[in-house]
């Protein structure tokens, strides 16, 4: 008896010992909506993104500063043949079920997220065939010499071969037609999280993967995290303040300054590389949302430039983001290869103007449409629109608004056809550089390229140039083609841009996480600062 | 309830005189010994008289979108420092004035909620009386869905029929519709508890001697529910009616703050809130607390009505 009572002290004076010793935190983190799916390949999205990056990895992947970072790839390089990129894999990488990581897992990841059903497809469309040479070496063959093989991998996840058949796994997500699958809710990736548990739009749990690979080389400091989903931003925010989570990445504008004041509580500021715009569908013959019948006002360049010069975003940028934003003129942020500051100049606002340009047309009494926008998905982005349709009211355009939660907005884009025909998206560029904006963009809708395209729009001309860019070595070339592409679209005021968003991480003072460009944060590399 | 069975020959002429005998006797009577009463009757009528003339007396149209700038948004209440004499208690995120969007979103509240209750009140009442009347199966049929909806709470049912309606309405229908949403939404979670009180005093009602007469000279069944039975269900009618109109508010209200309500856009009270809600820890208190205040006292000033009606018509409490 008395044996046991010892046996009983000893271990549970063990037990608090080997807590007391561990210095890791865990960390609570609020965002205003949660991850779409966690198949890897389903959607090509931010918050998404952010998610997976916690449980799976790529290749390669973008450091804060915007550099490639080998990461499950440890090095590669163009072959002989201009064609063909050579992989060299990480060895000893283990799976969190115990799975080695082979050249076999990264042929299948690729083949993968390439199916009609991934959104990945787009950004690796130059792909033509995947092959393994060895076990830990990995060959792509493009369709033509393509330089920027290595940029457009960072957010292409790798998931086990073995695993996805095991599981019935191996076709992606349908997302668009609302498909299911086991990796929506079930993950296994080499990342240096582990998926504890996960309720849809409401709380995920991951804890630390102590297989890590790169354990020893960063800091590894938080040992779980729990990602909750809190859509309102005032209760978001009082969440942070009543002690309930740790970190709060999407900060509402209004809040910054008083947080930022808040003795215990820090907000780090940054640019992020992403564009705020609208969209109009300017292809299809009528407008079903319009009192216009017969003819599509949004197909005419007088009524784009009417709308283009009636936004005020200087006031969105004072009113509305209270300063966090940077107004914009074209859809590329500075952050992106072909961003030229002559096309980011900001369009006067002229409603005089603006309304002669819309009675040209033939419109001088207006016309109404329906706009379409996410309310927890950007900052601020309902009360953009809101804004906006007063705008617009100004010069007799009606804008019946429509707000609702990402999920089902993104649908309305990616519906084929689109189910909008006036929407708002922001647009951000992992790979930095135009090719990634004009093939989701502005290329015309047809198999990997243009899925983002729900303006209707084609130009053969442009699409041409834009398939180009994927084959071509040449940088200098290569960049005098993606200026003429630029000159094509931009007097054409396709979309309507608003501004470069700025982001603001707020967080208590025990944490001190950067902001990124892409609006991440990569938990492994964070301690708790005391 | 009624101890004189009206004639067949004049089946109008006897509710009438029993509403002007209350109206005249004791409800007037114990309306003016009731300060609180009066008070907030004398409330529910001055805001229904102001949000009926809001595009009369409010200095801005805040529907009128063309008139709004948004370098006029935060402002805070005249009085405050950085306050705009042209905006008395100030402006929301849009640059909207928020006493004349009280004005106007208190007109939204109390449309939708009126017609609510009008739809609840129909539904509820000729279904009431048919279970009652007519009973056996249909009575059955009625009052075992009545019973299934009364195990939902009203919240539940309007959010479930609004998104229903807004599936079903693809669009642009939902835009223009959305006041008709809300009443059909509203009106079909509330219409139970019409039905069951009706169905209660029909089934006492039914055998009295003048519904048999009715029924002996051959009148038909329609003629003698709506004609002989009904005016004398009315009363309870009426004090279900008053209450149901501050839980239609209130209910209107939370499916605007879930944000399924009027848009922000066409606000209404609980639109507004909505709105505010967002900046309150940023300090533009006034975006909130206004129209929250305005709610309370709608709710509180109908429901003291109710309450007093309810009391006032009840013949044990006298």
């Amino acid at each position: 008896m008395l044996t046991t009572l010892m046996r009983t002290t000893a271990a549970v004076s063990a037990l608090i010992l080997t807590v007391s010793i561990a210095d890791a935190k865990p960390i609570r983190w609020a965002r205003s909506a949660d991850a779409l799916t966690l198949d890897p390949h389903a959607q090509n999205e931010g918050p998404t993104h952010t998610m997976l990056h916690q449980i799976y990895e790529p290749l390669m992947q973008r450091t804060i500063d915007g550099k490639l970072l080998p990461t499950l790839a440890l090095s590669w390089k163009l072959t002989a043949d201009p064609t063909v990129w050579e992989f060299k894999l990480r060895p000893n990488v283990k799976f969190h079920n115990g799975e080695a990581f082979t050249a076999d897992d990264v042929v299948f990841s690729l083949t993968r997220a390439l199916q009609p059903t991934s959104d990945m497809k787009g950004t690796i469309s130059f792909v033509d065939s995947i092959s393994k040479v060895d076990d830990m070496t990995v060959n792509i063959k493009t369709k033509g010499p393509n330089p920027l093989v290595p940029d457009t991998l960072t957010n292409t996840y790798m998931m086990s071969k073995a695993w996805a058949e095991a599981n019935n796994t191996t076709t992606v997500q349908d997302y668009k037609e609302k498909k299911d699958n086991y990796a929506v809710r079930n993950a296994n990736g080499t990342g240096a999280y582990k998926l504890v548990s996960r309720e849809q739009d409401v709380k995920t749990v991951l804890a630390r993967n102590d297989g890590y690979w790169a354990k020893g080389t960063i800091p590894l400091g938080i040992e779980e995290v729990t990602y909750l989903t809190i859509k309102s931003d005032a209760t978001r925010v009082a969440a942070l303040l009543s002690g309930e989570v740790d970190i709060v990445q999407d900060v509402p504008v209004q809040d910054i300054d008083r947080l930022g004041k808040t003795p215990g509580y820090r907000v780090n500021i940054g640019a992020e590389n992403r564009t705020i715009f609208f969209g109009m569908d300017v292809g299809s013959p009528e407008l079903k949302s319009s009192d216009i019948k017969g003819r599509n006002p949004f197909a005419d360049l007088k009524v784009r430039q009417a709308i283009n010069m009636s936004i005020d975003r200087v006031a969105i940028n004072r009113a509305v983001m209270r300063g966090q934003s940077v107004s914009a003129a074209i859809v590329a942020p500075p952050f992106v290869n072909g961003y030229a500051k002559a096309m980011d100049e900001l369009p006067k606002v002229d409603l005089v103007a603006a309304k002669k340009l819309l009675t040209e047309a033939g419109y001088p009494n207006g016309f109404s449409v329906t706009l379409n926008c996410p309310n927890d998905r950007y900052i601020n982005d309902e009360a953009i629109c809101q804004a906006a349709v007063s705008m617009l009211a100004k010069i007799d355009i009606k804008v019946n608004l429509s707000a609702g939660p990402k999920g089902p907005h993104f649908n309305l884009i990616q519906k084929n056809p689109p189910e909008t025909e006036f929407y708002m998206l922001g647009w951000g560029v992992p790979t930095y550089d135009s090719h990634y904006v004009f093939s989701y963009l502005y290329q015309t809708r047809s198999g990997k390229d243009g899925t983002w395209n729900a303006m209707r729009y084609s130009n053969p001309d442009a699409d041409t140039l834009i398939t180009s860019l994927t084959t071509d070595t040449d940088l200098a070339k290569r960049n005098a083609t993606i200026a003429k592409i630029w000159q094509i679209l931009h007097p054409a005021t396709l979309y309507i841009p608003l501004h470069h968003q700025t982001l603001a991480f707020a967080m208590k003072d025990t944490w001190d996480i950067p902001t990124s460009p892409e609006n991440r944060i990569d938990m492994k590399l964070y301690t708790a600062t005391k | 309830m009624t101890q004189t069975a009206p004639t067949p020959l004049a089946p109008s002429a006897a509710p009438m005189g029993r509403l002007r005998r209350i109206l005249e006797s004791d409800l007037l009577y114990s309306f003016t010994r009731q300060k609180l009463v009066m008070l907030a009757a004398f409330i529910t009528a001055v805001m229904i008289l102001g949000s009926i003339l809001s595009p009369w007396i409010a200095p801005h149209n805040p529907y009128d979108l063309r008139s709004l700038n948004l370098l006029d948004s935060n402002n805070p209440p005249s009085w405050i420092k950085g306050g705009d004499p042209k905006f008395w208690l100030g402006t929301d995120d849009q640059g909207r004035d928020i006493f004349s969007t009280i004005l106007y979103g208190t007109r939204a509240s109390i449309a939708i909620s009126a017609c609510a209750v009008l739809l609840a009140l129909s539904l509820g009442v000729s279904l009431g009386l048919v279970a009652g009347y007519v009973g056996g199966k249909t009575d059955t049929l009625i009052m075992r869905i009545a019973d299934v909806q009364l195990t939902f709470p009203a919240i539940l049912t309007a959010l479930m029929v609004d998104g229903v309606a807004k599936v079903v309405l693809k669009g642009s229908a939902v835009g223009e519709n959305h006041f008709w949403i809300l009443v059909v939404a509203i009106g079909l979670s509330y219409w139970v508890q019409y039905a069951r009180t009706v169905r209660g005093v029909t089934l006492v009602e039914k055998n009295k001697e003048y519904v048999q007469a009715a029924r002996l000279i051959g009148l038909s069944k329609t003629a003698i529910m709506f004609k002989h039975v009904l005016p004398n269900v009315l009363s309870p009618v009426m004090v279900i009616a008053t209450i149901n109109l501050a839980l239609a508010i209130i209910t209107e209200a939370t499916l605007s703050f879930l944000g399924v309500g009027l848009p922000s856009t066409e606000p209404s009270l609980g639109t507004m809130i909505q709105v505010g809600n967002k900046y309150l820890f940023s300090g533009s208190w006034w975006m909130v607390a206004f129209p929250g205040v305005t709610l309370a006292i709608l709710v509180l000033a109908v429901n003291l009505l109710g309450d007093w009606l309810r009391d006032a018509l009840n013949p044990r409490l006298r």
